[in-house]
């Protein structure tokens, strides 16, 4: 049995499917000039030059480019990228091998971006060689509050989930909540949950109910299994609320409590249950709910 | 109507000067990279400075529904110092072809030192090298040779003239800029330099061709509104419309447009403004009701509310 595909092969199949062949040769003939020995200067304008070459286009990729990438590296979801983006990728991969190198080139990239080149580079914190070695960097990422920066680090990439730390993990899932983006594309975030992130997130709905604010359905995702008393009446309240979505989380997250007293509250919602059971209800349409205003 | 400055200095300015500007037409503004009223000591400041203009400053005009663009250069005034200057040369190609980076600039002379000349002259080579437009700042004293002298070195290191925004002009210089065939940039300050009845003036001797009108406003006493205003004043005194239509407006299009990053649809067909989306911890709405500009939002099935 043949290996599958590395992700800078694939990168480069699709780039070379949908760049005109101009583009394609800039691209490929950079490659070549960083892969024998590129100086940084060379490997930093190139990288800045991208978009002037080769445009930002969607990255157009079907089912089975997706399937590809995943068995490249497990997690890894390139859909919704453009080819600037994979572009870049190509270009850090092929010049620089691995290791302390590596590390310190991405570095001085991240410290020089605009925008587009922080989002490529976070998303392709999964295809870094030692991917340990990012960690404090992938942190900048989620203490930025520029919404798309953060959501390249959160979403669709299994990075946070396979290297953050506990604390850091938290502040990931809280940061979410807290600037308004969705929990449900980040990867791994159920195996992840914790007690702990369950007090955080509490607190935090409590301070937003008492000035009278709305709370983010999914929050209620992190915090069933954990369920104390006092939180099963927070649960009970967002059981009655007018929104439906908040219902719906609450009736979820009731399921995930393993409490005698979650089931007699569920007992009240009969509809939601069977919905739930139905696969009408999910996480997934909490989730696209929160994101229609 | 609308206009478009293509010298300003907006991280000098409030948000106050942004929401004029919008209300006063202006759609696009290019801030230059220049000095900060004071020198600065080391090269971490020059690499903030720089990320900013191509980060937070884009994000801040956009919030007022202005479309923000740079350039990236090293000042002549700054320049002065060697060791520093050396530095910022290593770290200036790292950012000369970032998103919305339209030239090389503001570069050229302050006192016409050797050590200006010489970092002018390594940027107009990093110009060439990445087929870059250059945005020229001549001198404020003795101007008329130091412009001269600007352009001279310009096409001894191999550029075209029509690649070459020349900036600062006035009567004593617009005629050799024009003949020579570069841009003529026209700074105008509310009483010093060029003011706007000269403005109008050099427009009635001279025509639209290759001329445009910016603010250069700064830190300093300046104007952020002196493109709209002198494009009032040029129709008041009868200038036929054509002419402040290319001065205020297209010839900045013109010459810029051929960076590739300075495009009309970007403010044409904008994305809405939504001030509420946040940038590196620091919204610029402190308390008030964020502008949000109607979006085609997706609308709900009305039986599920």
């Amino acid at each position: 049995m043949t290996e599958p595909p590395q992700p800078l092969e694939l990168m480069q199949q699709w780039l070379r499917a949908q760049l005109s062949s101009d583009a394609w040769d800039w691209l490929s003939q950079t490659t070549i000039a960083l892969e024998n020995g590129g100086a940084d200067r060379a490997l930093y304008l190139a990288i800045s030059l991208v978009p002037r070459k080769l445009g930002k286009a969607v990255l157009v990729l079907n089912a089975d480019d997706l399937a590809a990438a995943d068995a490249a590296r497990s997690g890894w979801r390139p859909a919704g990228g453009s080819v600037d983006q994979a572009a870049r990728m190509v270009l850090m991969l092929s010049a620089t091998p691995g290791g302390e190198e590596f590390a310190r080139r991405l570095e001085q990239l991240c410290i020089t971006a605009d925008v587009r080149e922080t989002i490529a580079f976070y998303q392709g914190l999964p295809l870094y060689p030692e991917p340990e070695r990012y960690v404090a960097r992938a942190g900048e990422g989620v203490r930025t509050n520029m919404k798309s920066v953060f959501e390249a680090v959160a979403h669709h990439n299994p990075y946070p989930s396979e290297y953050f730390s506990v604390n850091a993990w938290n502040q990931l899932v809280l940061k979410a909540i807290f600037v308004g983006s969705v929990l449900n594309p980040i990867q791994g975030l159920d195996g992840r949950r914790n007690k702990d992130l369950a007090h955080k997130l509490i607190d935090y709905a409590r301070l937003r109910w008492a000035a009278s604010r709305a709370i983010a359905p999914e929050l209620w995702r992190m915090l069933g299994r954990f369920a104390d008393s006092g939180m099963r009446a927070d649960l009970q309240r967002a059981l009655a609320s007018d929104v439906p979505a908040e219902r719906e989380a609450a009736a979820l997250a009731l399921r995930e409590c393993p409490h005698e007293d979650a089931a007699a509250l569920l007992r009240t919602v009969p509809d939601i249950n069977s919905n739930i059971e139905l696969g009408r209800v999910s996480w997934e349409t909490v989730c696209r709910d929160a994101l229609i205003p | 109507m609308k206009t478009i400055d293509p010298h300003i200095h907006m991280s000098a300015r409030t948000t106050d000067d942004y929401e004029a500007m919008a209300a006063a037409g202006v759609v696009a503004v290019i801030e230059p990279a220049f000095w900060l009223g004071q020198t600065r000591t080391n090269v971490g400041s020059f690499i903030d400075y720089y990320s900013s203009l191509i980060g937070w400053e884009r994000f801040r005009a956009a919030q007022f529904g202005i479309s923000h663009y740079c350039t990236i250069g090293l000042n002549s005034k700054e320049a002065n110092n060697e060791a520093l200057a050396e530095e910022v040369m290593d770290i200036l190609p790292r950012f000369a072809t970032k998103e919305g980076v339209v030239a090389i600039g503001e570069i050229g002379y302050d006192e016409q030192s050797d050590a200006e000349d010489k970092y002018f002259r390594a940027q107009l080579e990093l110009a060439r090298e990445l087929d870059m437009l250059v945005m020229i700042h001549t001198p404020h004293r003795d101007k008329k040779k130091g412009t001269s002298r600007s352009m001279d070195v310009c096409l001894e290191h191999g550029l075209a003239a029509n690649k070459v925004i020349v900036d600062h002009n006035n009567e004593e210089t617009v005629k050799e800029t024009l003949d020579r065939g570069f841009w003529a940039a026209f700074t105008l300050y509310p009483q010093t330099k060029m003011g706007n009845e000269r403005m109008v003036d050099v427009v009635r001797q001279y025509g639209s061709e290759r001329i445009i009108c910016d603010s250069s406003a700064d830190w300093g006493v300046s104007d952020p509104l002196a493109v709209p205003k002198v494009a009032n004043l040029m129709a008041q005194r009868g200038i036929d419309q054509h002419h402040i239509q290319m001065t205020c407006y297209q010839n900045a299009i013109n010459a810029y447009g051929q960076s590739g990053q300075f495009n009309e649809t970007d403010w044409l067909n904008p994305a809405p403004i939504d001030q509420r989306t946040l940038f590196e911890d620091n919204s610029v709405l402190r308390g008030q009701d964020p502008r949000i500009d109607a979006v085609d939002a997706p609308v709900k099935d009305a039986a599920t509310g």
